[in-house]
């Protein structure tokens, strides 16, 4: 990557990469590298130098301080009191079906005394010097920003006890904040918060450590499942807005033909007959990036016209021949065997401990498995959207995106603009589940609107070019070897995981997992094994990887889940005991002493790894579902358990297999325990939706490439569960936890389980082991 | 070509070509924004309308198959009894998640219950089968249809 080859984007200016900040960032912060990335080509081989690799003493923050943008508490970019005595709470996270801005808002109300009926939400446009990060990935939202929401709150609600106290002459000791008014005991006098807005919004905002909060048994909306879904009410009606909902007047439409193969360039179009088209307006050619990907525009031929049909009709009516680029040769079937090499042999050793090889080498009972799992593309509802225009050189965009900040930063460096020319709003996201959080979509808006001269442009991606130009889950082979001792418990553990790494997309070469990707899973194994041996070998990717709901713990959870389930029936051991055995004795370990040095960027003093809460969720998950019950033939259950973004989750899945294969979910049960639960109603539709999208990435998901270009391309070839298929009975056990337990993370960690559940369950039903995925028709030739 | 389109109880005039999805003349000529892009081969549900009470898929029904037809989008689902029970019974129980496909569901769930008031899981699995929910939201899509039902049987 040279600097030059950024200067073939219009405008793109290199901008300074901060490496001393950089340094105070955890280590392997692939996650929220992409602005860098996109900011500048050439500072970003010296951030990934920086902050991409190694770790550095000493300096270290965790959790929320570690993230760009950090925290931000203060109540006056946060509530807004109107005189009428309604309330605005912005909420500065991306809404993509987490239900955020119904939580947030609550966590504010509840500190704050708001009566739910008058609060408000907005949603605060990209601006993390402002408001603290936005990245919204990585289950962090509520983990981070509890505290900080509460101290909002409560903050503002203190504010309004100053105001009262002044207004009325008495200490502040003498009246109280309670139900959206302040009263004084003496007199009886009581004053709204809208009557006291104005002065209230005078008074000193109270420092983070002075600042009263409630105690637990103060809440009236946290914890409660009562409050209304802010947005549901707009869902309903049909109200609510997209990011491909939105409409600007004189706006046009387009579409964009884009390289069927990744780092393939456009060598010649002819654009008459979409020209001729009628609605088409203009044919506009989007230069290509060269690798790595980035959030970059992939390039090719936009058409703009009146409305999208037209432009849909005037881009099948474009002639283009491209050049295909390095990746024109790429089979994904072929590499399955270059995976499956790479996991035969040695490889970079991230845990070693004892000699897991010696004993492997020894050993007569060695038992060895190779798990597959597919590229997977994410095909949120809501295809990839954006629209964007300039006015007197002021950019604003509005699109579905995870990352604002992220999104601002690749515009502003698409057009050459400064950050204070760009302002990206940010639309409800209809889905996202990782997609969202690289916006080349957004990237395409904005420069197809300065090549209009600033006139509105909305690009719309069509499920086709959702499906073909997705940031894919990463394939990956899982080569799994134990030998078990006499009580069949394994003496040795060797684990390689052969998958390409995400930082692919931002660094030309990388390969192999990085220290977040097998932090997810693989190496913070808590089983009591004297040897133990994980390696990952160096696998390169040819398409743009990214991050899926839970990302590498679904391979690994896979894989390590499946494992334990065929060593525990190698040993002639129910799956459910052996697992516990397996485990030990409850205990807390500090997760550097499993080698795991990213810890999701958490503190391992506050999150270490409790071994109790595992053996918990398992032990709750299998007697809510009456493990060991006696279920006809072809009938059985499966367990599996999964711990991560400091969550910890077990499912227990029945399933049925009729003639043919056809599966049948009778029930479901999950155990989980995120600590407190801010929201459970949301929690609970999280694991449900966790287990709907496990189940179709079990039996359905699978996105291959011929030629280097993926050939599915929509829900006919890349089907995705349906209603008659969704388990009868879907029961949520949450795990109750006090306030002073910190947060897990919600969204992703009901995910990884799924998967190796219902692949064990068909082992119970059936003796058949699912080692790929997806299931699709493995089990055709079944009879019941 | 110039059509006259009945929506929602109202008569409107739009300029488009006949062989337009109605999808498409909804969403940027008209601004009803409720029914939602999907897939653009009728096999997601999420830009289900009623036509004479029917629901269709508009990303593959042309404008000229809809001449003066009534039509009934996501927004004028509240105008009768069974839209405002779906509706409420989705609040109730606090279905949607990111609420991409929901326009979609509901319909689907209105012209079900309008057919079928007392629907069994078998009738519904039928109904709803076009209608894919990528966050997950079946479980409660069926409880709320149950309890939708129930609520207008309790209502008459």
């Amino acid at each position: 990557m040279t600097q030059s080859s950024a200067t073939e984007l219009p405008g793109a200016v290199p901008a300074s990469c901060d490496a001393a900040a950089e340094a105070d960032q955890p280590p392997s912060v692939a996650r929220r590298r992409v602005l860098k990335g996109a900011l500048t080509a050439a500072g970003l081989v010296l951030c990934l130098r920086h902050s991409g690799r190694i770790a550095l003493a000493g300096t270290q923050k965790y959790g929320a301080a570690g993230e760009p943008g950090g925290v931000v508490d203060n109540p006056l970019v946060f509530v807004a009191i109107h005189p009428d005595n309604t309330i605005t709470v912005t909420v500065h996270r991306p809404e993509m079906g987490q239900g955020i801005r119904t939580s947030f808002a609550l966590v504010v109300a509840d500190e704050l005394e708001a009566e739910w009926p008058q609060v408000r939400v907005e949603q605060a446009p990209a601006d993390q010097a402002r408001y603290g990060n936005q990245d919204t990935d990585g289950s962090r939202s509520m983990r981070h920003f509890f505290e900080p929401m509460r101290r909002v709150g409560a903050a503002a609600r203190m504010m309004l006890e100053s105001a009262a106290a002044a207004r009325w002459g008495v200490p502040v000791s003498e009246v109280v904040a309670e139900h959206q008014q302040v009263w004084h005991h003496g007199s009886g006098r009581k004053l709204t918060y809208g009557e006291l807005a104005v002065q209230a919004a005078r008074e000193p905002v109270p420092e983070a450590d002075r600042v009263r909060l409630k105690r637990p048994d103060q809440f009236r909306y946290i914890g409660k499942s009562s409050s209304r879904l802010i947005d549901g009410a707009d869902i309903v009606a049909g109200r609510a807005r997209y990011g491909i909902d939105t409409r600007l007047e004189g706006m046009l439409y387009a579409v964009v033909a884009r390289p069927a193969v990744l780092g393939g360039k456009l060598a010649h179009y002819d654009a008459q007959a979409a020209l001729a088209v009628p609605g088409v307006v203009r044919v506009v050619e989007i230069p290509s990036h060269p690798l790595p990907a980035l959030s970059y525009p992939l390039g090719g031929v936009a058409v703009l016209a009146r409305n999208t049909w037209a432009a849909i009709k005037g881009r099948e009516a474009l002639k283009i021949r491209w050049d295909e680029g390095p990746n024109g040769h790429f089979d994904s079937q072929r590499f399955e065997t270059v995976l499956q090499q790479a996991a035969r042999r040695p490889a970079k050793v991230v845990r070693n401990q004892g000699d897991a090889m010696a004993t492997l080498r020894d050993a007569g009972r060695r038992i060895e498995a190779e798990y597959y799992l597919p590229f997977l593309a994410h095909a949120s509802m809501e295809p990839p959207a954006a629209t964007a225009r300039i006015v007197d050189g002021h950019c604003e965009v509005w699109a579905p995106v995870q990352d604002p900040q992220g999104t601002r930063d690749l515009v502003t460096g698409l057009l050459g603009l400064n950050e204070s020319d760009v302002t990206v709003h940010v639309t409800l996201l209809g889905g996202a589940f990782g997609r969202k959080s690289l916006a080349d979509f957004a990237g395409e808006a904005a420069m197809l609107t300065k090549a209009m001269g600033g006139t509105p442009v909305k690009v719309t991606w069509t499920r086709e070019d959702d499906i073909r130009h997705d940031y894919y889950q990463a394939v990956a082979l899982e080569h799994l070897e134990a030998v078990a001792g006499p009580d069949g418990l394994p003496v040795a553990w060797l684990h390689r995981s052969a998958s390409p790494t995400e930082d692919a997309t931002f660094q030309a070469g990388a390969e192999g997992e990085d220290s977040s990707e097998y932090g997810m899973g693989m190496i913070n194994i808590p089983f009591r094994i004297p040897n133990v041996r994980l390696e990952v070998p160096g696998v390169p990717a040819y398409t743009r990887i990214g991050w899926f709901r839970s990302v590498y713990n679904i391979a690994h959870g896979f894989a390590i889940q499946s494992f334990i389930d065929e060593l525990a029936h190698a040993a002639g051991r129910d799956p459910l005991e052996y697992q516990l055995a397996l485990i030990g004795a409850p205990r807390r370990i500090d997760p550097r002493r499993l080698s795991d040095e990213w810890n999701y960027g958490e503190s391992p003093q506050r999150y270490p790894f409790d071994t109790g809460r595992l053996r918990a969720v398992i032990e709750r998950a299998a007697r809510e579902a009456g493990w060991g019950r006696s279920l006809g033939k072809g009938r059985g259950l499966g367990l599996a358990a999964t711990y991560s973004f400091m969550s910890y989750a077990a499912a227990v899945i029945e399933v049925e297999v009729g003639a043919g294969g056809k599966i049948d979910i009778p029930r479901v049960d999950i155990a989980f325990d995120c600590g407190p639960q801010v929201n459970p109603d949301r929690v609970r539709a999280q694991l449900e939706g966790s287990c709907i999208m496990g189940l179709t990435l079990a039996r359905y998901g699978e996105i291959t490439f011929r030629d280097g270009r993926v050939q599915q391309s929509n829900f006919n070839d890349f089907p995705v569960l349906r209603l008659p298929e969704s388990p009868q009975d879907i029961r949520i056990h949450l795990q109750p936890a006090g306030f002073e337990v910190p947060l897990g993370g919600v969204g992703e960690p009901g995910l990884p389980p799924i998967a190796p559940a219902l692949a064990n369950a068909i082992f119970a039903a059936t003796g058949r082991r699912i080692r790929r995925l997806p299931l699709a028709t493995q089990l055709a030739d079944w009879r019941a | 070509m110039a059509s006259t389109l009945r929506i929602n109880e109202r008569s409107i005039s739009v300029e488009a070509a006949a062989d337009t999805p109605l999808l498409w003349v909804l969403r940027d000529e008209l601004g009803l924004t409720g029914a939602k892009f999907g897939c653009g081969m009728g096999l997601c549900g999420a830009c289900t309308v009623h036509v004479e009470g029917q629901p269709v898929r508009t990303c593959v029904t042309p404008l000229a198959a809809v001449q003066g037809k009534a039509i009934t989008t996501i927004e004028g689902a509240g105008h009768d009894p069974i839209g405002r029970a779906v509706q409420a019974a989705w609040l109730a129980l606090g279905v949607p998640q990111c609420g991409y496909c929901q326009a979609g569901q509901i319909m689907s769930a209105v012209a079900l219950l309008r057919d079928t008031p007392q629907p069994t899981d078998a009738d519904i699995d039928a109904a709803m089968a076009g209608n894919i929910c990528r966050c997950g939201t079946y479980p409660r899509i069926r409880a709320a249809i149950h309890r939708a039902a129930q609520q207008l049987r309790e209502a008459r």
